[in-house]
């Protein structure tokens, strides 16, 4: 993996830190079925920064782009609805100055997000500044906005951050755009899938190969405290075994010295321990690996299987699928692997237990009558509701918000065994607004980075 | 009158027509999704895909030919189990049996047992099955003389299924356990 390749900001400027309640709000704690019109102006710029970030990123129009990112990902919550540009009365340059706020209420917009790119030289290298401001069209007021000074090729991820903030600033929520998914890549017939760990932004771009296809990879998972480090499980050498990597070094490092088999690994909330399944002679037993002190603990005592582990936010419990009752079922224990309770009693088998990042909810994969579904239920197992059913899907991963699952579905085949394929798809917890992920290729195993840090 | 009356029969027949293609597709429509199911088909010409099935499968366990390979002439290279299973039914034991005798008279040969899971459960849960399936089939070679340190065990789960259907005969081939040499 090449240098820089994560954002290295110099200057983040709050223009207006903590502002009165704004009078546009959104409540995204029901689907929404009326999303709110905003308008999102092209970034404005001068000749000079114009010719140098096309030297530099050969693109045209960099305003447009980057406003482009924030229209796209503020419509894909369901929550925003952005109006043409074409609609638009007021130039970019002079709105990000002072709105003229009864043009923006005719087009019938109640947001407005007006933006500046500039570039800069600094120690005679090239960067890019960005200037955004959030402007409340019906209280006539700005109500956020920030200045931010990056490398140029860092500028997707200012279009995510200032999406964030809008998000942020409208819902009351903490944001999700400026985020990545490390998720398997597939390619090939169904016998022989070739799968490479794949990592992207949150929006698809920027898709980068960790792996080259030459052994089978599966379930990676991002260090919620490090979002620079993974976790997984590769067949190297016909050996199954879990692993750490690096993104930033490309460094790698099996997990452990185990005899059998690890798998279903993932990180404590603080990043310092990893827990995973160990199999051997038969049995599957949940295993805590203190990654400081390398010391490793077996959590679990059953002949069942007990696997698919993973840690409340506080770190205080895990999680798990054990078929000890006859069939998978979700379990609770405490993360020392005492007061091992039965949460989920519904119809149907249960598996892949997530603890969400609010740690209210877990999100669950249920195979019930040969349908697959996603749903959550409360942690003590109350409260059960599905939000989506399928031929296949499983295996959740939390936006870091808790406010959207992805996961990935696989399709039924024809007759013929033909038809195959596996996407990545995400859905609110309200069950509403259930979308494709786009990815260049088959895509399956999603798991969502925390937001990045710089 | 001679005119309605014309009309009158036109949209009788119009009627009719609509009443006899929509029994028609009902009819199809449910004789596909019986010949997916249990109940017998009425096709007499073309080889009943039920009886087909009934020959191929006991319970959900596969016991035809087809996908299987063969460690050493006459001896079959994999076994088969039932949905969440991993009980070795009599057919399994017995090819295991003969892979034991095999084994036992080519000592030099070493073997990995290759669990594998069908596509109809958690990716995590099948790696776990898989290495269940592998180990019942290498405990019952051990069983029959076989050393521990000559059979490797390698879970697959459901990550190379033999066959791409997604319908129960598919998966009942797929869940298996293959005795592969490694030497």
């Amino acid at each position: 993996m090449k240098k820089n390749f994560f954002l290295i900001i110099l200057f983040y400027v709050i223009l207006k830190p903590s502002i009165s309640f704004s009078l546009v709000e959104i409540d995204i704690t029901r689907g929404n079925l009326d999303p709110m019109p905003i308008s999102v102006t092209p970034f404005f710029s001068d000749g000079i920064t114009d010719e140098n970030i096309k030297k530099n990123l050969n693109i045209e129009n960099l305003g447009l782009e980057i406003s482009r990112i924030i229209e796209n990902n503020l419509e894909k919550t369901g929550l925003f609805d952005a109006i043409e540009k074409e609609a638009f009365l007021q130039k970019p340059d002079i709105a990000h100055l002072k709105p003229r706020f009864e043009d923006w209420a005719l087009i019938k917009s109640q947001v407005l997000i007006t933006g500046k790119v500039t570039s800069k030289k600094i120690n005679e290298k090239d960067y890019i500044n960005i200037e955004f401001k959030l402007w409340d069209v019906l209280g006539a007021k700005m109500v956020d906005g920030f200045s931010l000074t990056t490398t140029p090729r860092s500028w997707r991820r200012v279009g995510h951050k200032i999406s964030d903030k809008v998000y942020e600033r409208l819902t009351g929520e903490s944001g999700y755009f400026d985020t990545r998914i490390i998720y398997v890549a597939e390619e090939g017939p169904k016998t022989q899938r070739i799968k490479k760990l794949a990592l992207m932004d949150q929006d698809g771009f920027n898709t980068k190969y960790i792996t080259l296809g030459s052994e089978l990879v599966l379930t990676p998972r991002f260090n919620p405290a490090n979002d620079k480090e993974i976790t997984y499980m590769s067949y190297f050498r016909n050996m199954p075994r879990v692993y750490i990597v690096n993104l930033q070094t490309g460094e790698q490092k099996v997990v452990g010295d185990f005899r059998g088999m690890t798998f279903a690994p993932r990180f404590s909330p603080d990043g310092k321990k990893l827990i995973m399944s160990l199999a051997k002679d038969g049995n599957s037993e949940i295993w805590v690996r203190n990654l400081e002190t390398n010391i490793q603990e077996k959590l679990t005592d059953h002949p069942s299987i007990d696997t698919s582990p993973s840690y409340s936010p506080d770190g205080k419990f895990i999680t798990f699928n054990s078929d000890r009752s006859g069939y998978q079922q979700i379990y609770v224990m405490r993360s020392d692997g005492s007061k091992v309770k039965r949460i989920s009693f519904g119809k149907g088998i249960y598996g892949t237990p997530v603890w969400s990042p609010r740690g209210d909810l877990i999100a669950f994969t249920k195979l019930h009558k040969g349908k697959f579904f996603i749903g959550v239920m409360r942690t003590d197992g109350t409260g059960e509701r599905l939000l989506t059913e399928n031929f296949y899907q499983e295996a959740p991963s939390w936006s870091p918000n808790g406010r959207i699952i992805i996961f990935y579905r696989e399709t039924k085949t024809d007759d013929k065994g033909q038809g195959f394929s596996a996407k990545l798809w995400s859905i609110d917890l309200t069950g509403y607004n259930e979308r494709l992920v786009s990815t260049e290729t088959d895509a399956s195993d999603p798991s969502w980075s925390s937001l990045l840090g710089n | 009158m001679n005119l309605s009356k014309i009309l009158k029969n036109a949209f009788l027949i119009v009627i009719f027509g609509i009443i006899v293609t929509a029994c028609a597709t009902k009819k199809s429509v449910k004789t596909t999704t019986e010949s997916s199911t249990t109940t017998k088909a009425a096709e007499t010409q073309k080889a009943d895909p039920i009886e087909k099935l009934d020959a191929l499968m006991q319970g959900d366990v596969y016991i035809g030919s087809d996908t299987v390979g063969e460690l050493a002439s006459g001896v079959p290279d994999r076994v088969f189990f039932a949905t969440n299973e991993t009980i070795l039914t009599t057919a399994s034991r017995e090819t295991l049996r003969k892979q034991a005798a095999w084994l036992r008279q080519n000592s030099n040969v070493t073997v990995v047992v290759e669990g594998h899971a069908d596509e109809r459960g958690t990716r995590e849960y099948n790696l776990a099955l898989g290495e269940r399936r592998a180990n019942a089939a290498k405990d019952y070679l051990m069983t029959y003389g076989v050393s521990s340190d000559r059979i490797k065990v390698l879970s697959y789960g459901k990550e190379r299924p033999v066959d791409s259907g997604s319908n129960p005969l598919s998966w009942s081939k797929n869940r298996r356990s293959v005795t592969v040499k490694a030497n």
